[in-house]
């Protein structure tokens, strides 16, 4: 057991609520019995929770971010998978080239990657629309979900597909029944990491998206850019206890820190 | 098996690549063509190719002072997010595996947390109104609320929060590497537990501490939610004037140019440090 | 023709011969060791054999059909890797059933043969458990039940012990034997181990940089190894360096006494250390003891003579022979000396 000097743990305890202090700010207020933004003081009330269903645009724009969010997470797991197992498992000449290519989507600011896409989408006449906005999704993802899938097909032993040929699999058996099922966590981690990245994509969006295609973040960020009401905080209370699952999730499938190690 | 389709790798990774370069390496170059285009008067994109919005980015006071704000900006949270995310790391890697595994959720819980609910935490907690301002009156500290939304503090406080956790997980991953032996031998060796801490664990962690800088410091310079809310109209950073070029004021070129100046900068930045990290450190870490 | 015939078998990668026209000939039912240094290029033979590496040249024949171009998936052969390579999100017996399920094998017949086979290794009881939840030597079990389910012509094993403590080491080389020798199984194992190769093979096949050295039963390696390098990788010996005069093996200022040889000029003179005797007169070099280990059964001596320093065991009958810094004679009989010619050096080409 290592001992950690108090101070150390003094300081991490603080930084842990640090942390934890803005978080723990919006679930407070939006429980928050008052017309305004305020400490639930004078008792807890669930009115604001009620409130959400009063504005059917938020709940569309729920609905809209998780379809997105699923969309994307999927296609790119189609995209990212095939190119993951390519690059773990083969040498071939313009391998670290395409990996970079894959992982460049995570060296462009959103902002940029944002406008870029509206223009590009504008010339073709598909601002705005879903088709734009999941096909946008889709790229900022696949980096998140390529790196899962290469980190957990490079740990696979390759005998176990040599063993698997040995004993009379084809190469197609050998990937259905023993390759795949050897990367599956990876993959399915790599999904949830997508479709919470997607979910929460605010910078990229905002530019491809139309007020009719508006996703959640995007909808409360305009929201903020008026007023801070308790609405947004018991929206935000509903998010972070969706992120909460999510995370327990991830933790059951492939470990809480390797996952996260992925997302940085 | 090299009898297996030689070309296998080429075909699985082809719809991958052409997706990024259709969705990202195209739209770039068409981004940074738009850039080269003059804004026209009446509110067109002029047809011949200019650097008219580059010569303004940098001879107008107006856009130099918010490259400065933005990488002072850059700056500033990247030294805070040394100074704390590198002990924080360090206790993490020493935690029993209980207390560590409560901890991660907690640190690095936020990254997979919307930025606007984060963003949104801050607002609440720097308002005049807000928790700081109201506890360290109730406690006497200050007569008048402090300013501090819509203050360059204000926004650098929030920003250290959103891309603390980048930091922590680069550095912690390089503690990883670390041999906790060598620590052992430098305690029998004499070495008390500070002297430990600067000459053998810091020394060792340097490569992590430095590509986790450089982790925030771009995505500080290009942040765009965390400034806009907390740092409001007032404050410009570039990625907010982006904004306002393209969706307000509608001169694409201008935010074009911009995108793709503030885009340059810090890919050069990126690519200056990380050869100096792989030139002075490689020989230690190959 | 032997059962599995192995003709000129090459490969080189880039400049650098791993394996350089091998020639091999095996009966059926035989146990074989490829034994050697590491990068003599024994694994890299046991994976043309299985089908994982194609040479560059050379014949591989089984049973008189020709196997040399065919797949792995179409050679039909047992294999066990020095990893296991167990297919982890399977239950032991879907491991072990897996290449019967590849030969449409009907599921009566194959639980039935999965579950003979798990009991041939001793492993009835964890059909149903996942490879995580077994030990090293449970895992290797595995790896073989799931080899042989299948009644392969030839079973080809890489170092299946490599991972194993030493203690479950010997007693698993002592299964494997018995279990060959129930099933009558050709088979061919790659170690770099001497003592397990003379263990459990009924040839040794010693290689060194892509060649064979030597082929033998283990017996006959050792009492007559054929050069410098085969002596001292199967067991240890003492080899000077000298040459064949008239009244014996000259060393230096010494001759020692040789048997009957072809051999003549320069030579290497190899004298194994349990040959080697202390006495008092008649000795055949003195020297002093520099040094002396403990090894349960016998005593290890290093003596510094003249002619350099030799190697003596002794058996333990109690009382080690001498002490350290002992002034001793040593002698050996002339025909447990061997005279053999000197080794060409042989290049990497």
């Amino acid at each position: 057991m290592n001992r950690i000097p108090r101070a150390l743990l003094a300081f991490h305890a603080i930084f842990v609520l640090f942390m934890l202090a803005p978080l723990i700010m919006v679930v407070l207020v939006a429980f928050t019995s008052k017309g305004y933004v305020s400490l639930p003081f004078d008792g807890a009330s669930l009115r604001w929770f009620r409130a959400i269903f009063d504005h059917p645009e938020f709940i569309a724009a729920f609905q809209r971010s998780v379809g997105l969010a699923a969309g994307s997470a999927t296609m790119a797991v189609l995209l990212a998978v095939p190119a993951g197992m390519a690059i773990a498992w083969h040498r071939f000449k313009g391998r670290e080239a395409l990996l970079g290519l894959l992982l460049s989507p995570l060296m462009v600011p959103p902002i940029v990657l944002g406008i870029a896409l509206l223009r590009s989408l504008s010339q073709i006449g598909g601002s705005g629309s879903i088709a734009g906005l999941v096909a946008a999704h889709t790229v900022v993802v696949v980096p998140y979900v390529l790196r899962l899938v290469v980190a957990c097909a490079t740990g696979v032993d390759r005998n176990v597909a040599h063993a698997g040929e040995s004993l009379g699999a084809s190469p197609a058996t050998v990937f259905w029944r023993i390759e795949l099922p050897m990367i599956l966590p990876g993959i399915a981690g790599g999904w949830l990491i997508a479709f919470i990245t997607s979910f929460d994509e605010l910078s990229l969006t905002i530019f491809v998206a139309s007020p009719s295609t508006q996703t959640l973040p995007v909808m409360m960020y305009a929201y903020i850019a008026n007023t801070i009401d308790p609405l947004l905080a018991s929206i935000s209370t509903v998010m972070l206890a969706l992120t909460l699952g999510a995370m327990f999730l991830l933790e059951r499938l492939f470990g809480l820190e390797r996952v996260l190690g992925g997302k940085a | 098996m090299s009898r297996a389709s030689f070309a296998l790798p080429y075909w699985l990774s082809a719809p991958g690549a052409i997706a990024i370069l259709a969705l990202v390496g195209l739209p770039l170059a068409m981004t940074f063509a738009l850039s080269l285009h003059p804004f026209l008067p009446d509110g067109s994109v002029g047809g011949k190719l200019t650097l008219s919005n580059y010569e303004q980015i940098v001879s107008d006071g107006y856009y130099l002072a918010i490259f400065a704000r933005t990488f002072a900006l850059a700056t500033l949270v990247t030294l805070v997010c040394v100074v704390v995310g590198v002990p924080e790391a360090y206790v993490l890697s020493r935690l029993s595996s209980r207390w560590r595994a409560v901890s991660i959720v907690v640190v690095l819980g936020p990254l997979l947390v919307s930025v606007v609910v984060r963003t949104l935490g801050w607002a609440i907690l720097l308002g005049n109104e807000g928790a700081i301002n109201s506890s360290l009156i109730a406690l006497g500290v200050i007569d008048a609320p402090l300013r501090l939304m819509f203050t360059f503090t204000g926004v650098v406080v929030a920003l250290v929060h959103v891309l603390l956790p980048y930091m922590v997980l680069a550095v912690w991953a390089s503690l990883q590497k670390l041999d906790p032996a060598t620590e052992q031998a430098a305690d029998a060796l004499g070495a008390g537990h500070f002297t430990v801490l600067r000459r053998i664990v810091l020394p060792q962690v340097i490569p992590g501490i430095l590509a986790g800088a450089l982790i925030v410091f771009a995505l500080a310079a290009s942040a765009f939610a965390t400034p806009a809310i907390i740092g409001g109209r007032r404050l410009k950073v570039v990625p907010t004037t982006i904004f306002d070029q393209f969706l307000n004021e509608l001169n694409w070129p201008m935010g074009a140019a911009l995108a793709a100046t503030l885009m340059a900068l810090v890919l050069s930045i990126t690519m200056i440090v990380n050869a100096f990290v792989e030139r002075r450190y490689k020989q230690v870490f190959a | 023709m032997a059962f599995l015939e192995i003709t000129g078998l090459s490969k080189a990668y880039d400049a650098t011969t791993v394996v350089d026209s091998l020639s091999l000939s095996v009966g059926k039912g035989e146990f074989v060791c490829l034994l050697g240094p590491s990068g003599c290029g024994k694994t890299t033979t046991l994976q043309m054999l299985a089908g994982f590496v194609a040479p560059d040249r050379g014949r591989i024949e089984l049973d008189g059909r020709d196997i040399t171009r065919l797949r792995s998936n179409q050679r039909g052969l047992g294999i066990v890797f020095q990893s296991y390579a167990l297919f982890p999100h399977m239950t032991v017996a879907q491991n072990v059933a897996f290449g019967l399920e590849m030969r449409n094998v009907a599921f009566g017949e194959r639980c039935t043969r999965v579950a003979d086979a798990l009991e041939l290794v001793h492993l009835g009881a964890f059909a149903k458990r996942y490879p995580k939840e077994l030990s090293g030597g449970q895992r290797q079990r595995v790896a073989m039940a799931r080899a042989l389910v299948i009644q392969p012509p030839v079973l080809l094993l890489d170092e299946p012990m490599g991972a194993l403590d030493a203690k479950l080491r010997e007693d698993m080389q002592f299964e494997l034997r018995a279990l060959q020798n129930r099933l009558q199984i050709t088979t061919l194992m790659v170690t770099h181990d001497q003592a397990e190769a003379m263990t459990l093979a009924d040839r040794v096949v010693l290689m060194n940089k892509g060649r064979i050295e030597q082929v033998d039963q283990p017996f006959d390696m050792y009492s007559r190894p054929n050069g410098r390098f085969s002596s001292t990788f199967l067991g240890k010996a003492n080899v000077f360096d000298g040459r064949v005069g008239a009244g014996g093996f000259v060393v230096g200022d010494t001759t020692l006494p040789m048997g009957p040889s072809d051999v003549t000029g320069d030579a290497d003179y190899i004298v194994r250390p349990e040959k080697v005797e202390f006495c008092d007169h008649d000795a055949l070099v003195r020297g002093h003891v520099l040094a002396r280990a403990f090894q349960g059964n016998h005593w290890l001596f290093q003596i510094k003579t003249p002619i350099g320093t030799m190697q003596i065991t002794q058996v333990n009958h109690g009382l080690p022979l001498a002490n350290n810094g002992d002034e001793v004679g040593l002698r050996w009989a002339p025909a447990s000396a061997l005279v053999v010619n000197k080794e060409v050096l042989h290049e990497q080409s």
